[in-house]
């Protein structure tokens, strides 16, 4: 590791003590840092498993075969599940990711770490308010909460007090940035992975303000003193619930960078790209609140164009561009260290045993495919016509926020275990399995969901049987069986989740402390990329890249033209689909 | 990973730097030309985002289904006050309790949600434009034609006027398909639409007993 430059003020402000060393990153840990970290990785995992327990719960109730719940209480257990997954688990896990990518990425102290504590109680008490008033039956408003559909007030003051601790550490992060630029704790640029973080932060605080301007004039409603209009409140909820997703895309992209360079030794092939990349998600990503608006009665089409197309695709661009930076990255770094044979020896050679290496795998691969191809399509201003409030629309966020960004926290959880818990991962084997029972679960049931979303059976909905309605209707006879085969991939992918919880949970408190003796090929319980390493390269391995056509990384251009294809084909199919239906306008 | 500036670190800025993992600081320069692949995938995913931008202008030009509409403001007593009138005005039946509608080719017709059902009962004919008037009387409710598949948003205080044109003569469910309360899976309302020369398709007659 290169000398770092300290003032001696700031030395002397910082004993040793206070940090340790990375013994197989040669990262400076500031043990403040490491203890908000794993305090809120530990709360999104409490959250992971409410929201996970619920899932199965809503899960049996859909399966029209099984149909587990009562309608109150299934519609209290999805408000829950929305709640707990969406907002709990994955903001308590971007903190933990906020801190990592700010602190220790950096060598740096990080900024005031008391108020760390403070955000973490914030949310924690905001987080227990919600729930508790979910599950007492004081906000069974499903997670919308769509105005004029009323919640008790300390529901919505909870969410408040969740998004100021967020917006809280957010500043923490910011100003840690301007400590480790000052202290000069580390050379040049930040690197890629803390500008994928600091995108993330900075919309994250678009998300929170939207968040505030929603849930402020909502509680004052509550409680009686000012009026909303549901329309309004609409777009306002959506820019803080669609842009929070956007979050997640930023940190996710972030933490597949960090996956390649944890695993393989992913390469960044070019900084620029990249990073602008980033960039067109901050500028143009806080307009896709216009996703949930499209058959609203409430806006124009040219605002609905302008703004679902994120102002002419822009931040569409941009994960297509990191849809090919990302595996691009992998083969190169592959390639440069000598995995140089034909078109997929990279893919063949790469250490599929690696949880951290096949979560990052199945995140792209599902995120890109059924996620972006199905988020992109049915985000068209007339095709959400034939989509909107159908089961497509969760078939297509469960393939984006379930198989694409908890998969990816998951797989960076396999390297957190031992670099900031210090333990051995628990059950090996599971562990290894855990990316494939997930992904792969999560896959079937997003593709079934959307196909029974495609005979217009609605999300939200307790019996599609209509068993106490004025009049009959009898779905598609199809519809059984897809929601059937939505079950047990539903089920799977359970199994998959809770099997993580278990490893996570096991390895942190009852796991074998992780020792450097224990870096030996072939032991159990540490991923590959800390036993070892990926070697750093130098400019003559560059003598190991492809000069062909098709440029540095051939292998995954074939993997991009075949994405291509594969949307270009769903896309048309839809306006296909459209046609079919009444003339509407 | 771990050898954080083993490689050429410090030396000159024109020096070529090893490629670095996105951990790392990236040294000296970095604003460089990009790799050729990377340019080629550029320019067709822009390409492509363009095709996916001109579609949507594209088809409000060219194509059958938008969500355009006439759409204002309405008081919710005054958009239930206006279906009332509409109901009085051209009901020609009943059915399980609900009034059964046929308004006159090319008319006004409309169709108000409320909690936990769909109001009045719909009698259209094949071929014919009407300006569909939805609405909701209370809390947000989601149009959803079955098995057309069609789905608007019902928001309480504004009225969406869509103009359509029934292609197919049948019995047609109006499922709710926005959560709207502890009833919202037993509101089901319905369209009839009935060939061009007013009679419904045989196969259908038993759904439709109007009287």
């Amino acid at each position: 590791m290169s000398t770092i430059t300290e003032t001696p003020a700031a030395r002397a402000a910082r004993p040793s003590d206070v940090f340790r060393t990375c013994d197989v990153t040669g990262l400076r840990l500031h043990r403040p840092a490491e203890r908000l970290i794993k305090a809120n990785a530990v709360a999104a995992t409490v959250a992971l498993l409410i929201g996970g327990i619920s899932a199965i719960l809503i899960l049996l109730t859909r399966w029209q075969a099984v149909h587990l719940l009562e309608p109150v209480m299934f519609y209290r257990v999805l408000t829950a599940h929305g709640i707990s997954m969406l907002i709990f688990f994955i903001i308590f896990f971007e903190m933990a990711v906020l801190y990592f990518a700010c602190g220790p990425l950096l060598n740096s102290r990080i900024a005031a770490p008391k108020l760390g504590w403070f955000n973490f109680g914030l949310m924690s008490v905001g987080a227990v308010l919600v729930e508790w008033m979910i599950w007492t039956g004081k906000a069974d408003v499903l997670m919308t909460s769509y105005i004029p559909l009323r919640a008790d007030p300390l529901y919505y003051l909870g969410i408040i007090f969740f998004a100021v601790g967020a917006l809280l550490v957010c500043f923490q992060f910011f100003a840690t940035l301007v400590i480790a630029k000052r202290e000069r704790t580390y050379e040049g640029s930040l690197p890629l992975i803390t500008f994928g973080a600091v995108a993330a932060a900075i919309i994250a605080v678009i998300t929170l303000l939207h968040g505030a301007a929603t849930y402020i004039p909502t509680f004052l409603w509550s409680i009686g003193l000012m009026s909303v209009d549901p329309q309004v409140y609409r777009m306002l909820w959506w820019a803080l619930g669609h842009s929070s997703q956007q979050i997640n895309v930023a940190a996710m992209v972030a933490i597949w960078y960090l996956l390649g360079a944890f695993t393989v030794g992913a390469v960044v092939l070019n900084e620029k790209i990249s990073r602008t990349a980033f960039v067109l998600y901050i500028l143009f990503i806080s307009m896709a609140s216009a996703h949930h608006l499209l058959v609203d009665p409430g806006f124009s089409s040219s605002w609905k164009v302008v703004n679902t197309s994120y102002f002419m695709y822009m931040a569409v661009l941009a994960s297509m561009l990191h849809g090919f930076t990302v595996p691009a990255g992998v083969e190169v770094g592959q390639r440069l260290r000598g995995v140089t044979q034909g078109l997929f020896g990279w893919v063949k050679r790469a250490p599929w045993g690696d949880p951290g290496f096949s979560s990052l795998v199945l995140s792209v691969v599902v995120f890109g495919f059924v996620g972006g191809i199905t988020g992109v399509t049915i985000g068209t201003e007339q095709i959400n016509i034939v989509v909107h409030n159908t089961l497509r629309v969760p078939g297509h966020f469960h393939a984006t926020v379930v198989s694409g960004t908890a998969m990816a926290f998951m797989g960076l959880t396999y390297y957190l275990i031992p670099l900031i818990f210090r333990k051995k991962v628990a059950f090996w084997r599971a562990a290894q399995a855990q990316p494939y029972l997930f992904a792969g679960g999560m896959l079937i049931f997003s593709i079934f969901m959307s196909f029974s979303g495609g005979f217009g059976v609605p999300r939200r909905h307790w019996d599609i049987t209509f068993s106490n309605a004025p009049f009959e209707q009898a779905f598609h006879p199809a519809v059984d069986a897809l929601l059937g085969i939505m079950a047990l991939g539903g089920l799977i992918a359970a199994v998959g989740g809770g099997l993580y919880i278990l490893i996570t949970v096991w390895s942190v408190f009852f796991g074998k402390p992780f020792t450097e003796a224990d870096r030996v090929a072939g032991a159990r319980g540490l991923p590959q990329g800390i036993i070892r390493p990926p070697r750093p390269v130098t400019v003559a391995d560059e003598a190991n890249l492809p000069t062909g056509r098709f440029g540095t990384a051939p292998g995954t251009m074939w993997l991009v033209i075949i994405f291509l294809a594969a949307f270009a084909t769903y896309y048309f199919a839809n306006w296909k689909l459209l046609s079919f239906v009444w003339k509407i306008g | 990973m771990s050898g954080r500036g083993e490689n050429g670190g410090g030396g000159a800025p024109e020096e070529r730097q090893p490629m670095t993992t996105g951990m790392q600081s990236p040294k000296g320069r970095w604003w460089i030309p990009a790799h050729r692949s990377e340019k080629v995938w550029f320019a067709i995913a822009f390409a492509w985002c363009m095709v996916l931008f001109a579609m949507m202008p594209l088809w409000h030009w060219k194509g059958g289904q938008n969500p355009s509409g006439i759409r204002r403001k309405v008081e919710p007593a005054a958009f239930e006050a206006r279906v009332n009138q509409f109901v009085a005005d051209y009901q020609v039946g009943e059915l399980n309790g609900f009034p059964v509608v046929e308004p006159p080719p090319g008319s006004d017709i409309y169709m108000i949600g409320r909690m936990w059902s769909w109001y009045p009962v719909l009698k259209l004919r094949k071929g014919t434009e009407y300006t569909l008037h939805l609405s909701s009387k209370d809390v947000n409710h989601g149009f959803s034609l079955y098995p057309v598949n069609i789905n608007f948003q019902i928001v309480p205080g504004y009225d969406y006027g869509l103009r359509i044109v029934p292609t197919e003569a049948g019995d047609f469910g109006v499922i709710c398909n926005e959560f709207c309360g502890v009833g919202h899976h037993m509101m089901l309302g319905k369209v009839l639409v009935t060939n061009e020369d007013g009679t419904m398709p045989g196969e259908r007659t038993a759904s439709a007993e109007v009287q």
